[in-house]
């Protein structure tokens, strides 16, 4: 039993099965995608006045990685255009090259997460908030005892609104210093992982989702590259089709991305 | 970039594609138990999976609804047979065999998840859709089997998840199948948690098996098989499809952010200074309840139509085969399904006129709400037209599907007023609601998939079911099915709510007598009718198990391909269809309902029959 136009396309719709595929999926994917950003619209449009973080990501970061898979689109691109015109030397090259951007996206985003990680919001006896990245807890530090002592570096503010735009004159011209904590003046201490805020929360849902997105991809085309390409000797047409319909998806992923970078990064 | 392709010689067959497919040519080996039942990418086998799976979910749901039934009419009771079973199974909340309020709780939430995401939707979608939608296009299969196969799995994963969720600390979901926020996430069970991560996995399996659906529709259509020679079971599928994949994936944005909620403490779906247990609760907060509502009935209120719209094609196929004519309206139908797949996208809303989200906006949905009835009511009233003047078979099949018909127009029809903001507000959350929706669902779509049942049992096995016990089967189904659900009109609109575990007791008239609008008597006592009509209608489908299971060694031989005369491809195979399908590719000549055709020996002529044979017997036909 053979399933017809699983390489060449049907004549009256001008497609093979499997790039149809590909494309109600990313439909749907658009949809998944489509939900978290209306989500993301409402809680920013909900928030209280003036507790919407802004500049909390580094701009720096997320142009670079903007660029990275900017620059993998391309290597994907160039990818199956050598497998179209049959240079599989070229194509070994071009997708390396993706798979290696791929790889630092992951690597910038990861250190970008851990971050987050170490920063800490501590709420003060006195009233005050302490906040930025942690430097050393001593070794009897212990909260709900209230021994030892925390170090972080970064400042002191009255006003937790203080810490939620970072693009502020004033929290621009903040000096950053170290300050050590004892257990005992602290009310509350929380990192900035997802549960801080609605910002924190929907910054790590959305980015985590696209980053198992990339990791998804990275894996088939790594496949594709690597065991995967022995289908070429035998099946080049099959094999190229395989190409545009895995780097379909990787452009999809990269699109999440050049919508991700401005609303998370830029706003 | 084309012309370098054509340079390459064409395609040829790879020999690891699917090798041991292509053997059965030279020489036909058996396959294995696990390669032929469990790990096939038949579309026939994952047919036959989704719907025994799905009918074994479904008789579990109906005793979960049998359990609360009891708990309603009896609340705190006792139950009795089961009582000591679910003592021992379940522990502490059911101490004493009686349910307990949470329990309870749990039961009505796993109840419509199972219903609905583990019975119906997969018997009427994935069951049908894959068995037939391939043999009606003509199609040796779906365009990815393996994909197929994977649905399956995902499918079945999901249910195992949900089930289990039964047997943890504190038990299984207990929000509601709609699981509101915030109440989703501050009930201590972890059930919750497990309820998303199955409904995750229901939504990849169906997510594979649109995408399956669609692109089978689109590319494996037989030679000659236009879009407007589909059978309107096929369009009914496609439009399904469409659906499940575009209005899915929001409710799995939710599900992934209420899991952050419940897992990681995130505050999505939690406001501002929420109190649990009079405790300020341990939130940012910031988030909004509203969220979910949106995002869940976006999903919501199109799955009504993964509900209903295979249920209407199948409705379709067994009027047109039995009324010995062709359906009243083919291109009205068409245009309907197709309206209304597009129009289920904007009524969501009507769900939430109780959420205080604005006046405009519900005047909105209110409007769309309005507008989706007029194709719906096009389709029933092209069906109802469809059995004018034909000389209608009332073989078991047919009875179910013209018992979908009125069925379907009560459900159609009552939901009217919901659809009107101002009388929504009264009758939101009474038991109007659930006799509603069940109109639609339980009478309506069930019992299209029982015609759909018969009706393709002899293609499936080669055997007939037992026509006698068809009947007992439709009419005692029948009578007890409106004897469950017209009482609950009337509860509703008394003011009874759903969802409450002691049946009500608290606002009856004979608990609090001065109460303004207290409960009557017998509007209470209904609650024992109900119970004792649900148990007839439990026992009704008893002849149908017996039925289904007997018939497959027992049942009465067919003697031809084609044991019901029909048109469509799906009756020009071999019995059962082989793998493959079709020995030769089937080439179509005409539209899907040629029946009675003046001139034409027989009163069917299949689409694939040659026009220079006028009377073929239909043995010969494929």
């Amino acid at each position: 039993m053979d399933i017809p136009y699983t390489i060449e396309n049907r004549p009256d719709t001008g497609i093979y099965n499997a790039k149809l595929g590909i494309w109600l999926f990313l439909a749907s994917e658009v949809m998944l995608f489509g939900g978290l950003f209306s989500a993301y619209v409402l809680l920013r449009v909900g928030a209280e006045p003036g507790m919407w973080p802004h500049g909390w990501l580094d701009v720096r970061l997320g142009t670079i990685n903007t660029l990275l898979l900017a620059l993998s689109a391309i290597t994907t691109l160039l990818a199956w255009a050598a497998c179209k015109v049959r240079e599989f030397g070229k194509f070994k090259f071009f997708h390396a090259c993706t798979i290696l951007l791929a790889l630092t996206f992951l690597g910038i985003k990861s250190y970008e997460y851990h971050d987050k990680w170490i920063h800490y919001e501590i709420a003060l006896a006195n009233g005050t908030f302490a906040d930025g990245h942690l430097l050393e807890k001593s070794a009897d530090f212990d909260l709900a005892k209230k021994t030892g002592t925390v170090t972080i570096h970064g400042r002191i503010v009255d006003d937790r609104r203080k810490l939620m735009d970072l693009r502020s004159p004033e929290a621009q011209s903040a000096r950053l210093e170290e300050h050590t904590i004892p257990a005992g003046d602290i009310k509350k201490m929380e990192n900035y992982g997802p549960k801080h805020n609605t910002f924190t929360a929907i910054y790590f849902t959305l980015t985590g989702l696209h980053a198992l997105h990339i990791l998804g991809g990275t894996l088939v085309i790594t496949y594709l590259w690597g065991p995967g390409s022995r289908m070429w000797r035998r099946d080049p047409e099959r094999f190229t089709n395989r190409i545009e319909v895995s780097g379909l998806f990787w452009h999809f992923v990269d699109l999440v991305w050049i919508f991700l970078f401005p609303v998370l990064y830029l706003t | 970039m084309e012309d370098t392709v054509k340079l390459f010689p064409p395609y040829r067959e790879p020999e690891d594609h699917q090798a041991h497919h292509d053997h059965g040519h030279h020489e036909p080996h058996e396959p294995g138990f696990w390669s032929k039942y469990i790990f096939s990418s038949d579309h026939k086998v994952i047919g036959i999976q989704y719907g025994f799976t799905a009918l074994c979910f479904m008789l579990f749901g109906f005793f979960l609804m049998l359990l609360m039934r009891w708990q309603i009419a009896h609340p705190g009771q006792a139950v009795p047979v089961f009582g000591p079973l679910l003592e021992k199974i379940l522990g502490s909340p059911a101490a004493g065999g009686a349910i307990s309020p949470d329990l309870y709780n749990s039961f009505g939430a796993m109840h419509g998840t199972i219903m609905v995401f583990l019975g119906v939707v997969p018997l009427a979608f994935a069951a049908f859709g894959n068995y037939v939608v391939p043999l009606m296009i003509g199609a040796p299969d779906m365009t990815f089997p393996r994909i197929n196969m994977a649905s399956y799995h995902a499918f079945f994963l999901g249910g195992v998840v949900m089930l289990v969720s039964f047997f943890i600390p504190g038990g299984a979901a207990q929000a509601g199948w709609t699981s509101y926020s915030p109440l989703a996430t501050t009930i201590p069970t972890n059930g919750q948690a497990f309820w998303l991560i199955g409904m995750v996995l229901l939504i990849t399996s169906s997510l594979l098996g649109a995408v399956n659906f669609i692109a089978t529709i689109i590319q494996l259509r037989a030679p000659g098989m236009t879009w407007m020679r589909l059978p309107f079971f096929v369009w009914a599928q496609f439009v399904t499809a469409f659906i499940l994949l575009l209005a899915f994936p929001p409710l799995e944005a939710a599900g992934v952010l209420q899991l952050m909620d419940n897992v990681a403490h995130t505050s999505f779906f939690l406001p501002t200074g929420l109190a649990v247990g009079g405790q300020l609760a341990d939130r940012s907060g910031g988030g909004s309840p509203l969220l979910w509502q949106h995002l869940f009935w976006f999903l919501g209120h199109p799955e009504v139509y993964v509900l209903i719209l295979p249920a209407m094609g199948i409705v379709a196929e067994v009027i047109a085969n039995n009324t010995r004519k062709p359906l009243w309206g083919y291109k009205s139908l068409v245009y309907s399904v197709l309206f209304v797949g597009f129009l289920s996208f904007i009524v969501w809303a009507h769900h939430m006129y109780l959420t205080g989200m604005g006046q405009r906006i519900a005047t909105f949905f209110q409007a769309t709400t309005m507008i989706i009835s007029i194709p719906s009511v096009i389709i029933l009233t092209c069906m109802f037209l469809s059995l004018w003047g034909g000389s209608i078979r009332l073989n078991t099949p047919m009875l179910f599907a013209l018992g979908f018909l009125p069925m379907f127009g009560i459900g159609g029809l009552t939901g009217l007023p919901l659809g009107l903001a101002a009388a929504d507000l009264y009758l939101h959350d009474t038991y109007y609601i659930i006799a509603h929706f069940h109109y639609v669902v339980a009478p309506g779509t069930i019992f299209a998939l029982f015609a759909g049942v018969y009706f393709w049992f002899p293609k499936i096995t080669g055997r007939k079911m037992n026509e006698y016990w068809g009947r007992v089967h439709f009419c005692c189904s029948f009578v007890f099915m409106n004897l469950v659900f017209m009482p609950m009109f009337a509860q509703g609109i008394k003011g009874m709510l759903r969802r409450m575990s002691d049946g009500a007791v608290n606002y009856s008239a004979a608990r609090v007598p001065d109460a303004i609008d207290a409960l009557p008597g017998s509007i209470m006592e209904l609650n024992t009718w109900i119970l004792w009509a649900a148990i007839g209608l439990g026992i009704a489908q008893i002849p149908f198990i017996v039925n289904l299971f007997h018939s497959i060694s027992h049942g009465e031989k067919v003697t031809s391909d084609n044991p019901w005369q029909a048109t469509t491809l799906d009756w020009q195979t071999p019995t059962p269809p082989p793998h493959g399908n079709f020995e030769h590719t089937p080439r179509v000549l005409r539209g899907p309902y040629e029946y009675s055709a003046p001139g034409h020996a027989t009163d069917f002529t299949p689409q694939n029959e040659p026009v220079a044979s006028p009377a073929p017997a239909p043995q010969t036909a494929h």
